[in-house]
C-alpha cells in the first residue's frame, strides 16, 4: 500500500464502541470508558442524537501542523501515511500540542518522563493495519489506500445525496488529511472541530521564517555600514577637535 | 546639603533592604527547589494547571515571551553606542547587557522547569527542522545567550584584572553588537511567529499574519522601557545618580516606537475587520483595551511632553507603563486570545504565580548582587565600594556629583 488511510462513514456506525475497545487493546490502554482524547484515549466516540455516533481520532494531515512546529522532528510525517512520534528525540515544549489544529496531541501531565500521546494509526502492527478498522462490524471504518478512499467517499456522497452532507471532512481541512469523515450532516453538527483554513498551516509560519536568511545578511550588511560610517565620523570630529586644540595651544 | 544627608540615609537603609532581600530571596530559592522536586518527580500536572487543551501556561506567557521581551534593551542600547557610535549613551550600556544576560539565565531556568523533557533541551543542536519556529527559537536562544555572556565578560574580566582576555575581546566587540542585534531581531519576532500557526485558536484581535513585526516593535519599546525603569531602580537602590537627560532622549525614542506601533496594530485590526469585535464590552475586549490604553497610548502622550520628561520619577512611572502594556500583550497573545477562541478557561496555579514571582526575585537580586560588587556602573568606582564601606568613615565617596562629571568627559 502506498499511503495509508482511513475512511469513516459516520452513516455506518451503530455506536457499538468496537473500535474504542480495539485501539484500547492494540496500545495497551486500560480498558476504560472514553470521553475526549487523552494520555491512554486515541479515540472515543461521540453520541450526537438521533443515532448518530461520530469517532474522533488524528486526522494524519499530509502536511501536519505538529511535524512543522517540532523542532527536532520527533514528530513526523512516515512515508506510509500515518503522523508518527519518537519520544527518545521530544524535549517537551508542547507547541505540537498547541499547533494542531484539531486539538490531537495529549500530554502525561502526571509522568516525570512524559511523552505526547495520539494516534499513530497503528504502525506498530504494520500491515495488518489500524486495528479500529478492523474491528469494526459494520464497516463504519476502513482503511486501505488514502487516494483510492478519497475517491470512494466522493462517491458514496454523490451517489446519494440524501444520506450524504455533500462534503468529505480531510479532504481540504488543513490542506487535506489521511483520514476522511462522510455522514449525515456537516461537519460542525457532526462535531467535528472546524477548521476554516484551506491550505496547510505550516506555510503560515514558513512565510515568516523564509525571511531569515534575509534578515541575516541584509541586517549585517546594513549594520556593519552603519557602523563603518559613524565610526568613521567619529574619527573626522576627533581629529578636527584635535586640531582645534593644537591651534588653541 | 539635604541632599546628601538624604543619600546618607538611603544608603543605611540600603543596607536593610540588601539584609532582607538576601533572606527573602534564600527563602525563595529553596521554595523553587521544593516546586523543581515535585514537578521533576511527578511531572507538570502535580504543579500546574496546564492542560491539552492549554499546553502553555504563565511560564510560557510571562517568563519566556516577557523575559525575551524585557531583554530587548540590551541589543537596543548597544547598538546605539557600538553601532551608532552615540557614545553619550555609555554609562547605561553595562547595566543593560546585564539586565539582557540575566533576563535570558531566568528564561533558560524557566524553560528547564516547563519543558516535559528538559535533558533533551540540546537536542535542536543536532536534530535540525528549520521548519519549526521553536527550532528557530531554541537556536536564537542559545546563539544569543553566549553573546550576551560574551559582552557582559568585560565587567568580570576588569574585576579580576584579566587584562590579556579584555585585549581578545575588544576587537570583536563590534561584531558581538551586529551578532548581537540580528539574533536579537530574529529571536523577537520569532516569538510572534510562533503563533502563526493557530489561525483557529486565537481571537481575532490578536492573531494577525504580522505578529512577528508586532512582537519585534513592542520588544523595542519594552527593552527602552526596562532600561530606563531598571536605571531608576538603580539609584533607588544604590543612589546611582540618573543620566535624566539619556533617559530623557531615550523616552523621546520611545515615543516614536510607541506611535509606530500603535499605528501598525490599529491599521492591521481595521484592515482585518476586526475592530468591530470590541463591541459589545466583554473582558476580552476590555483586556485589549487596557492593553493598548494603558500600555501604549497613555504613556505615549505623557512621554511626548518635554516637561514631562524632566523627572526621572515621570520617566519611570510612564516607561513603567510601558513595560504593563507589554506583558499584557504577551499574555493577551498566549492566554486571553486562546482562552477567548478555545472557549477554555485556563487560571495559573499558586505554585506556577510563585514560580513566576520567585525567578523574578531571584534576578533583582543577582542584579543589585552584580551591581554592588562588579564594575557594572564604571564611570565611579567609588561608588561600587561606597556602597558597603562609606557608612561611617566617608562623605568624601558618596556618589552625588561625579557621573556629571563622567559625562562630561566623553
Amino acid at each position: 500500500m502506498a499511503h495509508r488511510g482511513i475512511l469513516v462513514d459516520v452513516t455506518k456506525c451503530i455506536g457499538c464502541g468496537a473500535c474504542v475497545q480495539g485501539c484500547q487493546k492494540w496500545n495497551e490502554h486500560p480498558a476504560h470508558e472514553a470521553k475526549r482524547l487523552d494520555e491512554q484515549t486515541y479515540t472515543f466516540l461521540m453520541d450526537r442524537g438521533n443515532d448518530v455516533y461520530v469517532r474522533r481520532l488524528c486526522m494524519h494531515c499530509e502536511q501536519p501542523s505538529c511535524a512543522s512546529a517540532c523542532p527536532v522532528s520527533a514528530l513526523y510525517k512516515s512515508k506510509e501515511g500515518p503522523v508518527l512520534y519518537d519520544p527518545s528525540k521530544c524535549l517537551g515544549c508542547r507547541y505540537c500540542m498547541l499547533a494542531c489544529p484539531f486539538g490531537v496531541p495529549t500530554y502525561e501531565w502526571h509522568s516525570a518522563v512524559p511523552r505526547v500521546r495520539k494516534c499513530q494509526m497503528c504502525s506498530h502492527r504494520g500491515a495488518a493495519g489500524p486495528a479500529c478498522a478492523e474491528v469494526c462490524p459494520t464497516g463504519a471504518t476502513i482503511t486501505g489506500d488514502r487516494d483510492e478512499l478519497l475517491a470512494e467517499a466522493r462517491k458514496r456522497v454523490v451517489g446519494d445525496p440524501k444520506a450524504y452532507y455533500q462534503w468529505v471532512y480531510g479532504a481540504k481541512e488543513a490542506g487535506g488529511t489521511d483520514v476522511f469523515f462522510i455522514g449525515p450532516k456537516n461537519p460542525a453538527a457532526l462535531g467535528l472541530p472546524r477548521v476554516e483554513v484551506d491550505g496547510p498551516l505550516p506555510d503560515l509560519t514558513w512565510n515568516a521564517l523564509k525571511h531569515v536568511p534575509d534578515v541575516v545578511l541584509f541586517g549585517g550588511v546594513f549594520l556593519g555600514g552603519m557602523f563603518w560610517l559613524t565610526k568613521r565620523k567619529e574619527e573626522v570630529a576627533r581629529a578636527k577637535h584635535d586640531e582645534k586644540g593644537q591651534d588653541r595651544g | 546639603m539635604t541632599k546628601r544627608d538624604r543619600i546618607v540615609g538611603k544608603d543605611r537603609l540600603d543596607s536593610l533592604r540588601l539584609g532582607f532581600w538576601t533572606v527573602f530571596s534564600g527563602l525563595l530559592i529553596a521554595l523553587l527547589a521544593v516546586i523543581a522536586y515535585v514537578r521533576y518527580t511527578q511531572g507538570l500536572g502535580a504543579v500546574t494547571h496546564l492542560s491539552d487543551t492549554f499546553p502553555w501556561g504563565l511560564w510560557i506567557g510571562f517568563d519566556l515571551l516577557c523575559g525575551v521581551g524585557l531583554a530587548a534593551g540590551g541589543f537596543a542600547v548597544t547598538a546605539t553606542v557600538h553601532i551608532l557610535h552615540l557614545k553619550d549613551f555609555k554609562p547605561i550600556v553595562r547595566p543593560t547587557v546585564l539586565t539582557a544576560f540575566l533576563g535570558y539565565i531566568l528564561v533558560i531556568t524557566a524553560l528547564l522547569l516547563d519543558l516535559g523533557r528538559p535533558w533533551n533541551i540540546w537536542h535542536p543542536i543536532i536534530m535540525w527542522n528549520p521548519h519549526s519556529v521553536m527550532f528557530e527559537v531554541g537556536w536564537c536562544v542559545m546563539l544569543y545567550t553566549t553573546v550576551l555572556s560574551l559582552e557582559f565578560a568585560p565587567v568580570v574580566l576588569e574585576r579580576f584584572k584579566l587584562d590579556w582576555m579584555l585585549k581578545l575581546l575588544k576587537p570583536v566587540t563590534p561584531i558581538l553588537v551586529i551578532m548581537g542585534v540580528i539574533l536579537s531581531t530574529l529571536h523577537q519576532s520569532s516569538l510572534g511567529s510562533l503563533f502563526l500557526i493557530l489561525p483557529e485558536k486565537m481571537h481575532p484581535l490578536w492573531y494577525t499574519p504580522i505578529l512577528p513585526v508586532l512582537f519585534f516593535v513592542s520588544a523595542l519599546a519594552a527593552g527602552i522601557a526596562m532600561t530606563v525603569v531598571e536605571s531608576w531602580f538603580s539609584r533607588r537602590v544604590f543612589g546611582k545618580p540618573i543620566e535624566t537627560h539619556l533617559l530623557s532622549r531615550l523616552s523621546k525614542v520611545s515615543v516614536i516606537i510607541l506611535a509606530l506601533y500603535l499605528t501598525l496594530r490599529l491599521r492591521d485590526l481595521a484592515v482585518r475587520g476586526a475592530l468591530s469585535t470590541i463591541w459589545p464590552l466583554t473582558r476580552v475586549s476590555l483586556m485589549f483595551l487596557a492593553e493598548i490604553g494603558i500600555g501604549v497610548a497613555v504613556p505615549m502622550v505623557l512621554l511626548a511632553f518635554d516637561r514631562f520628561r524632566q523627572s526621572p520619577k515621570r520617566l519611570a512611572f510612564a516607561q513603567g507603563l510601558v513595560v504593563l502594556g507589554f506583558i499584557f500583550h504577551r499574555l493577551n497573545v498566549s492566554i486571553t486570545s486562546v482562552e477567548a477562541a478555545t472557549g477554555h478557561r485556563y487560571v495559573p496555579s499558586f505554585l506556577e504565580f510563585l514560580v513566576s514571582a520567585g525567578l523574578v526575585a531571584v534576578g533583582m537580586w543577582v542584579f543589585v548582587l552584580a551591581c554592588r560588587y562588579l564594575p557594572v556602573f564604571p564611570e565611579e568606582p567609588a561608588a561600587t565600594e561606597g556602597a558597603t564601606e562609606s557608612r561611617g568613615t566617608s562623605q568624601a565617596s558618596l556618589p552625588v556629583s561625579k557621573p556629571v562629571t563622567a559625562f562630561d568627559r566623553t
